[in-house]
């Protein structure tokens, strides 16, 4: 049996974080009772008009840009022909042949390998309705109608399920530091299509492709891939054939199910929206635009690594959402050392908000505060065990970790008269592990500074006592 | 005399000096109405209890001293496929039948601002496809000057209305001609003004590229007026233009000395009736004497504009058109039990035979496989023609010829065949394609039916067209021929 290589491309929307929608001056506002964020415009009453907004382009630019896209400088917007009630003039305004970006990359690493992956093109659309299908009917709501899109198309370039979540998971970094979206898939503004398709090693000729659709999260989108791989090598092990498929995840079987088989393509009747004219692009406007892009991840991860000699790892991983390489980046500001910093954030403070399900602006949690008491335990003024306390306090009510410190009294106990007079209190009422000990049993000594530790509500100097133990061990 | 028959500055005079008011003028406007729109046909809703009370309005203003606008107190009509917030606005159309819009058209709000009075809305070829007025979803108009004739297309009822008397002025809507046609055929005063100079926002689009809105007059004075008070920039269309709009009535010099015509040979060749090219060449003789000089020039591509034009305005039109899904507002078939049956049924029952026609024409042209075929080529030629007409006026003022190939025609006479009704177009089409303006205007009649001569002028010279429009108007005595109703 020859050996198969697996070709995966990824459509991609994203919805731009602009305060009106691309056409009207709605409200795009996400959450809003039905119908209520809509004008005649959107509405796609008879009669009206859309105006662009310049806010939109400027996003879809600054994406277009981030993702190393060639700048189209005379770009325009096309009609796509289809109904749908969610479609309410029948024809949804987007881009065909001048899309706004065409020719970019990212870089991904899967296994530690680096890989260019292509983007074929991005452009700018208007989002749709939403329908709701009830016992008596279908229900449209046009609020999302006109919420500015931009649909990013990659290259057949990803060849594994893995490569396609690394591609994800790079894309959605990008664009989230650029600020133009805030890429939830919960909410919409994330969605992915991926298409699919195998042929025989070394042969140039692209198979038959499958789309797949609702891949609600990443993992889905690589669990749906890693499934139609599966099935396609079985296919056509088997000497069936491909057909050109649409096929959705289905979560609960963690398959993938035929929705419809298509025969040839569907034909949207493009032609230039000629209700709007077409953008000219100056080298003034681009250069704004890109003024306005902040340093991206890639360039950040390496900075990490040279600026404060992180692992590569921690650099990457602080480096993957901006808000998270922002706190980080405070926190050092606020005087804390960068690995300790790091340590801390990939540790703690991720693992809380795994917990929570939270992000970090979501919690009381400041820079200042971590900052703060990371010196603490620099300066010995309270044990790392302490600090999961202080931790707790500054995530849930924040506040400044030198005064949580002095008000809960968790100060670190370093007197070793103190100490030792405690030790020996601990070692007279636990005559059996001292025995233990003596009998050569190394384990013993943990559970006696546990006492310890218990008795002193944890504050103890850690390598105080177990100094101490063992000196007043030896003694008896 | 009739006061429906003064013009907008005489009545303006008479509302000052307070020998009139605005109610005697709605007044008088609505027994016209109700005297002769029997026969004429041109309303399709009239809006009496509102003009009524507005005019009373306008009246305490009158007395008060408040501002007028530039239009104050001018009863108006309009044609129906411009949106008026709570009036009904149906396209003449099944499909809207019941709709009420709940904005106000940019030109609609701008004559509000400018103080008229919509009387109500004016019938029309559905969707504003059609020559003839004989396309209308309700019932056709008919030509003032011979009740069996066809007022034109498609604003023949906003020609018909002023042509009658029951309107001082009306608005109308030109893609290819709608305008001038009907104004030609009916005897009075019609602009298409430039693309970009009036707003298109509350226009129900037919072809967007194309359409323009523009006004329907007795007089090429209130031509000026009313285009006045409705061109200039609107945010809400992008395609309106930025320009600086003059005072038209300023252009109203009555001197044509020196202006330079051109008068295409295509605009004069076969298919042109001897009738309308004797009224025409008469017309020139009238300039000439006025002191204008004419040469005969070439459009050599407008040979092909009726073809570019049938494929671009359908194309946009497929599109523009489908949002009458029977889905948010409009005519929905009770027909029907899924989606897919909906679409069809509504669409089916509410579109009448025309409509359905340029729909199939537009959907096919932009079809994968046939779209360079035919929409990309057209609008390659459509750049070939525009260039036509740039090249003439690198010489020439104004390009003068006949607005129609013949007088009006005899209602139902040319239904059955739409190819012949196409070409009531072709001498009007080439100036939509190339999106300049021009004005018809009255230069005699043919058998006791009224011909136009229509002015083409640069882009946003409207007030050269009018300076040659009304130096002629004033020159001859077409303009004081009224039908006899």
């Amino acid at each position: 049996m020859s050996k198969y290589e697996t070709i995966i491309g990824l459509e991609v929307h994203v919805e731009l974080k602009t305060n009106s929608k691309i056409f009207c001056g709605c409200s795009t506002n996400f959450g809003a009772p039905p119908n209520t964020n809509v004008c005649p415009i959107c509405l796609g009453h008879p009669g009206v008009l859309p105006v662009v907004n310049h806010q939109a382009v400027d996003f879809a630019m600054r994406a277009a840009l981030a993702l190393n896209c060639e700048i189209n400088r005379e770009t325009k917007f096309d009609r796509k022909n289809y109904f749908y009630p969610d479609n309410p003039k029948a024809y949804q305004v987007s881009q065909f042949d001048k899309p706004i970006g065409e020719h970019g990359w990212i870089e991904i690493e899967v296994d530690g390998n680096k890989k260019r992956i292509g983007i074929t093109r991005i452009h700018m659309e208007e989002d749709a309705g939403k329908l709701t299908h009830t016992a008596d009917g279908s229900l449209v709501d046009l609020n999302r109608q006109g919420t500015p899109l931009v649909e990013i198309v990659s290259e057949p370039d990803i060849r594994t399920p893995e490569e396609a979540y690394a591609y994800l998971e790079k894309l959605k970094a990008i664009i989230q530091y650029t600020g133009v979206s805030d890429c939830k898939m919960e909410e919409g503004s994330l969605r992915c299509d991926a298409n699919i398709s195998i042929r025989p090693e070394g042969q140039e000729k692209f198979g038959t492709k499958a789309e797949l659709k609702n891949l609600n999260s990443f993992a889905f989108v690589q669990k749906g891939l890693e499934h139609e791989e599966k099935r396609q090598r079985e296919v056509v092990s088997a000497g069936g054939e491909i057909l050109q498929e649409t096929r959705r995840y289905d979560e609960a079987s963690k398959t993938t199910i035929l929705m419809r088989v298509k025969e040839g393509s569907d034909d949207y009747r493009y032609f230039p929206e000629p209700d709007l004219v077409s953008i000219h692009i100056d080298q003034e406007w681009m250069d704004r635009v890109k003024s306005e892009i902040p340093e991206l991840p890639d360039a950040r991860q390496k900075r990490y690594v040279g600026e404060f000699g992180l692992p590569e790892y921690d650099a990457k991983v602080l480096t993957m959402t901006k808000e998270m390489a922002d706190f980080f980046e405070a926190t050092i500001h606020s005087g804390a050392d960068a690995k300790q910093a790091s340590n801390w954030i990939m540790g703690e403070v991720s693992a809380y908000l795994n917990n929570e399900g939270r992000e970090l602006h979501q919690t009381a949690l400041t820079a200042e505060g971590l900052a703060g008491m990371i010196k603490l335990i620099g300066d010995g003024t309270i044990s790392t065990k302490i600090a999961k306390t202080v931790f707790k306090e500054l995530v849930e009510n924040g506040g400044d970790a030198e005064k949580i410190v002095k008000d809960k009294g968790l100060v670190q106990i370093s007197d070793e008269g103190a100490i030792r007079e405690i030790v020996v209190n601990i070692l007279d009422s636990n005559e059996q592990s001292v025995s233990d000990y003596k009998d050569g049993k190394e384990k013993a000594v943990g559970f006696l500074v546990g006492q310890v530790m218990k008795e002193t509500k944890g504050k103890a100097n850690p390598p105080l006592v177990n100094k101490l133990l063992i000196e007043e061990l030896k003694k008896r | 005399m009739s006061i429906l028959d003064k013009k907008i500055s005489e009545l303006h005079q008479l509302l000052h000096k307070k020998e009139l008011n605005v109610s005697d003028l709605v007044d008088a406007t609505f027994d016209r109405i109700h005297q002769v729109d029997d026969q004429v046909k041109a309303f399709l809703t009239l809006n009496e209890e509102y003009s009524r009370i507005k005019a009373k309005q306008l009246d305490e203003r009158l007395v008060s001293g408040g501002d007028r606008g530039l239009l104050f107190g001018m009863p108006i009509g309009i044609k129906d496929n411009i949106v008026t917030k709570g009036i009904r606005t149906t396209c003449a159309s099944r499909i809207l039948e019941n709709f009420e819009p709940i904005y106000d058209a940019t030109v609609v709000e701008r004559l509000n601002q400018a103080d008229t009075i919509t009387i109500g809305k004016l019938n029309m070829d559905e969707f504003a496809m059609g020559s003839s007025n004989e396309n209308s979803g309700f019932h056709p108009t008919h030509n003032p000057w011979d009740l069996s004739c066809v007022p034109g297309g498609s604003s023949g009822a906003s020609a018909a209305a002023v042509s009658a008397g029951e309107v001082l002025f009306s608005l109308g809507s030109d893609t290819g001609g709608s305008i001038r046609q009907p104004a030609a055929f009916c005897g009075v005063v019609g602009l298409k003004p430039t693309y970009g100079l009036v707003s298109r926002y509350g226009l129900v689009a037919f072809a967007s590229s194309l359409d323009q809105i523009g006004p329907v007059t007795r007089s090429v004075e209130d031509n000026a007026y009313l285009l006045q008070a409705i061109a200039g920039n609107d945010p809400m269309d992008s395609t309106s233009a930025k320009v600086d709009i003059p005072d038209y009535l300023a252009s109203f010099t009555g001197d044509v000395k020196g202006l330079k015509i051109a008068v295409p040979k295509e605009y004069l060749g076969a298919g042109v009736e001897p009738g309308v090219k004797e009224r025409v060449m008469e017309a020139l003789k009238v300039l000439e004497g006025l002191g204008a000089t004419w040469e005969e020039v070439s459009l050599p591509y407008s040979r092909y504009a009726l073809a570019t034009y049938y494929l671009l305005s359908s194309s946009e039109a497929s599109a523009n058109l489908s949002r009458f899904d029977g889905v948010r507002y409009g005519l929905r078939s009770d027909n029907s039990d899924n989606l897919i049956d909906m679409y069809k049924q509504s669409r089916s029952e509410g579109f009448g035979e025309e409509v359905k026609r340029r729909i199939m024409l537009g959907t096919f042209a932009l079809s994968s496989g046939y779209y360079d075929a035919y929409y990309k080529k057209a609008q390659k030629v459509r750049t070939l023609i525009k260039e036509d007409f740039t090249n003439v006026f690198e010489k020439y003022d104004v390009i003068i010829g006949p607005t129609t190939p013949s007088a009006s025609f005899k209602c139902g006479s040319m239904t059955k065949d739409p190819l012949t009704m196409y070409m009531n177009d072709i001498l009007t089409i080439p100036v939509n394609l190339a999106g300049v303006p021009a004005i018809s205007v009255p230069c005699g009649f043919s058998d006791g039916l009224p011909i136009g001569l229509q002015i083409i002028g640069k882009h946003f010279d409207e007030s050269t067209i009018y300076q040659v429009a009304h130096a002629f108007e004033q020159a001859t005595e077409h303009h004081k021929e009224k039908p006899k109703l």
